[in-house]
């Protein structure tokens, strides 16, 4: 009966717009739902540093490689943003990383993908990044306000990442024979598992739920897919490089251009763990975690002793 | 459960940042750290990695107490009924100006 009556209230906030924050009351299944999603996003910035990390010692220039430098301490920046938004749902953050090394929490299937030239630094950063701002840029509207704000930060951080990525793949285009090549490979290897990461068609999609109604999704994966690859078209065609679908034409009455059917059967196998980097990704974590551990016990220790001293002064 | 995980990342800190001098402290978000000059660190690299800041100020998330939200009505209601503390409440003379 008080929870009936609560989840009234709770509703009617969502409703008008009202923000939800740590401390009010949530339905238990709300607070479930964003644990796992950001949380999910959480792992997916840390995570997310891998591929690109294969690359810092090999940039071409200098100048490319303090860009990548900034760009991936970003991502780990995002990630702490984001850890911080998940731990006020009442989790640790140690919690959430227990989770991803036991494979019980999930991130974005994208970065189980190798990155094998330096034009796929560009692919990244232009249709990985890219994708990722059209669904963030979306969720700054989202119901939770820490959620809400970290999206917000981010969003403003990312736009050098999607345009530097650009860079890269628009300068290697112009470039040789040999490296317009590389270009196009990078595009063809990315493009299908980038406009993947939206997830299901709205039909299938197992975690949507009351995520609606509730209004931490605003809006749908196939609008959020439709909305990256309408832009992301122009974009391809003014550097030469040709998108690897066929099926890709404008269609002037539903003022969206229409696209090839992907193949959700590769999709579901990579989130399943059988990608070509998931065991990679997850032992480098553990591997990095673990080896951090004696710097967690003494800078812990630090802090006793530095409290200790100050007791007896 | 965190209790029983024995690696732990350090507290939780709140980060505020004066983004310009005359401007005020605001809340920019928080971080983990074990002391105050960890938390100072980590708050400069997490938060004004673009020049956002012109002072920080760190504070153990434990040091902080707030209003609850389920007190709010009664905990605000005191200033609800005393519109007299607006200045749209006094009736100004006809052609009085620059008041």
């Amino acid at each position: 009966m008080e929870d009936a009556k609560k989840l009234e209230e709770f509703q009617a906030k969502i409703d008008a717009e009202i923000k939800i924050e740590p401390k009010d009351w949530m339905p238990e299944d709300y607070r479930k739902h964003l644990q796992r999603q950001i949380s999910q996003h959480a792992h997916s910035e840390v995570i997310g540093m891998q591929p690109e990390g294969n690359w810092i010692s090999r940039a071409p220039s200098l100048r490319a490689k303090v860009v990548l430098l900034a760009k991936i301490q970003d991502e780990a920046g995002h990630g702490q943003y984001l850890y911080s938004a998940a731990e006020t749902l009442g989790k640790s953050r140690d919690e959430y990383i227990e989770e991803l090394q036991s494979e019980k929490a999930k991130y974005s299937s994208i970065f189980n993908y190798p990155t094998l030239t330096w034009a796929d630094m560009g692919a990244v950063g232009w249709l990985v990044d890219g994708a990722a701002i059209v669904n963030q840029v979306s969720l700054q509207r989202t119901s939770y306000g820490p959620y809400a704000r970290a999206m917000v930060r981010i969003c403003k951080e990312e736009s050098f990442h999607q345009r530097q990525g650009y860079e890269i793949i628009a300068h290697m285009a112009q470039g040789t024979p040999e490296q317009k090549a590389m270009a196009q490979d990078a595009l063809n290897r990315f493009w299908w598992p980038s406009i993947m990461m939206f997830g299901p068609h709205d039909s299938d999609s197992p975690n949507t739920g009351n995520a609606t109604l509730w209004k931490i999704k605003r809006e749908t994966n196939d609008e959020l897919r439709q909305k990256f690859i309408d832009k992301t078209v122009g974009q391809a065609e003014i550097i030469g490089l040709t998108i690897p679908d066929p099926d890709l034409k404008w269609n002037e009455a539903r003022g969206h251009y229409d696209f090839g059917k992907m193949d959700w059967d590769e999709f579901w196998n990579v989130v399943k763990g059988n990608g070509p980097c998931n065991k990679q990704r997850l032992e480098h974590h553990k591997k990095a975690h673990k080896e951090g551990k004696w710097v967690r016990e003494a800078a812990l220790t630090y802090a006793q002793k530095q409290k200790e001293k100050q007791m007896v002064a | 459960m965190s209790k029983n995980i024995k690696d732990n990342q350090g507290d939780v800190w709140e980060v505020f940042v004066q983004s310009k001098p005359g401007l005020p402290h605001k809340h920019a978000g928080s971080l983990h750290a074990t002391d105050k000059e960890m938390a100072l660190q980590n708050a400069r690299d997490l938060y004004t990695r673009r020049n956002e800041g012109t002072c920080i100020w760190v504070v153990p998330l434990n040091a902080i107490t707030s209003s609850m939200p389920e007190d709010s009505e009664s905990f605000f209601d005191p200033s609800d009924d005393k519109a007299y503390r607006h200045p749209t409440h006094y009736i100004m003379p006809e052609g009085a100006k620059h008041i």
